[in-house]
């Protein structure tokens, strides 16, 4: 590390010949699904894959702005594409996954489950946790689906936004709102500690995730996107919560 | 559960900082105590702004200037072969200027604490004015010097907000333990952001308390 500062003040890249790990950036539904699907052999012997997670949006304007990540998989198909419009990574990429809305509850609440646009209603959810729709696509299926049920209005300053959708979903967690409009991989990985029921896909436009690979990425990356298409990936994000595109 | 990678590159981080920008806190601490001139409360003011400043700032403009949009990015890329923004070389740029008034101050307070009198002695009995900054201040001025290598190693362990935004937190690189704990938490794995938040607990306890024995004596000094 040291070494490394030291020779790229002076222009020289160490790295270049050895080994590195790469670098994905990926949607933060992916949070709990991916470190599972590196560990079921989704890369070559001997390569790394860092990951940072984060809001599509937020990710996007990082790679725009030069993060050395490799391969990006968002959560909302339409950044990846002006990725690729942009020449800034390769065309078509790959739909890997379509996501779902789940309505999230602390494991304490008494609410009613059955019905999920019925919960939805439900007096007893003073606060609502959803990603920021400005930059997070399942903020922005959660805003649409709260208009297509007509509850914009009720909700209308008693909605919670986080940076991302697990930070929502920690929202509901810790009990700052009483229930939250989550990517379903999460609420999944709330485990016990909350309850879900799967919002119906018709109140949003579907949330299509698109993996592309970053232009200059190299053959790890590209192994392991590769492997993002392979049925063993597949049957890794289906346990997670996510529906297989085109299905 | 311990993310030591994240805590090692803080530590790394912080001590690059410290050994970076002391040297410059001598030079500027010492002119600032010393000098008079007419600019001097502006410049103090521009020294002081990250103490003042929401992080944010500092992070939007630090990537205004890093980031691969901007003419200094675009430059740095292409003489470096890396980009500046979201690299750790690109964390050291942002904590010097993040850390320049934790180095400054309390060493410019330590020279002002030095008496007029010594130092007109220095020169009268002869010694050459590299020789009395050696020999006579650094030896008055040191523990406000090393007030000043604690703080900013404290104050980087603790940099948050502008290593959130030109940062990216990718591990061993620019995910620092204050960015690591907000990961976790994030990824509802409690046991690691309570692991790193009691490292980081310790560290700047033992950080204060080192402070607080430098500035004593210092004090007492300045009382009697």
């Amino acid at each position: 590390m040291r070494l490394r500062l030291i020779l790229t003040f002076f222009g020289v890249t160490l790295l270049a010949s050895t080994a590195q790990a790469f670098t994905v950036a990926a949607a933060s539904d992916l949070q709990h699904a991916l470190p599972e699907i590196e560990a079921a052999r989704g890369l070559p012997p001997g390569a790394r894959a860092k990951f940072v997670f984060g809001s599509s949006g937020t990710l996007y304007r990082q790679i725009v702005q030069g993060a050395p990540f490799e391969v990006f998989l968002s959560a909302d198909e339409a950044l990846a594409e002006q990725l690729i419009d942009q020449r800034r990574a390769d065309a078509p990429g790959l739909v890997y996954a379509v996501g779902r809305l789940a309505l999230m509850i602390g494991a304490a609440r008494r609410l009613e489950l059955q019905d999920p646009k019925t919960a939805l209603a439900s007096p007893q959810i003073k606060r609502l946790a959803i990603a920021n729709p400005e930059h997070a696509p399942y903020g922005r299926a959660a805003m649409e689906t709260l208009g297509r049920l007509g509850l914009a209005e009720v909700f209308r300053g008693r909605l919670l936004l986080g940076e991302n959708v697990s930070q929502a979903a920690r929202f509901v967690l810790d009990g700052g709102a009483e229930a939250g409009l989550v990517a379903l991989s999460i609420a999944f990985a709330a485990g016990d500690k909350a309850r879900h029921v799967v919002m119906p896909a018709t109140l949003h436009a579907p949330i299509r995730q698109r993996l592309v690979l970053i232009k200059g990425a190299g053959a790890d990356a590209r192994a392991f996107a590769a492997f993002m298409a392979s049925k063993e990936a597949m049957r890794v994000l289906a346990r997670h919560g996510f529906e297989r595109p085109g299905s | 559960m311990m993310d030591w990678t994240a805590l090692r590159l803080s530590l790394e981080l912080a001590a690059w900082t410290a050994a970076l920008l002391v040297p410059l806190g001598i030079v500027a601490g010492r002119a600032l105590a010393h000098r008079r001139f007419a600019a001097k409360s502006l410049i103090e003011a521009l020294i002081a702004m990250p103490l003042v400043l929401p992080p944010t700032v500092l992070g939007f403009y630090l990537l205004a200037v890093m980031g691969r949009e901007a003419p200094f990015g675009r430059a740095f890329e292409a003489a470096f072969g890396q980009p500046l923004a979201f690299t750790f070389a690109g964390l050291v740029a942002a904590s010097l200027i993040a850390n320049i008034p934790f180095a400054v101050q309390p060493i410019q307070r330590a020279f002002e604490a030095i008496e007029p009198e010594i130092r007109e002695a220095a020169w009268t009995s002869g010694l050459s004015p590299l020789r009395a900054f050696l020999e006579i201040e650094l030896p008055l001025a040191w523990r406000g010097i090393a007030g000043g290598v604690v703080l900013v190693f404290a104050h980087t362990l603790g940099e948050f907000g502008v290593v959130l935004m030109i940062g990216g937190a990718i591990p061993g690189e620019t995910r620092t333990a204050a960015i690591a704990i907000y990961d976790r938490v994030q990824a509802f794995d409690d046991a690691a952001a309570g692991a790193l938040s009691a490292a980081l607990l310790a560290i700047a306890f033992i950080a204060t308390a080192v402070l607080f024995a430098l500035g004593r004596p210092l004090r007492e000094r300045r009382r009697g």
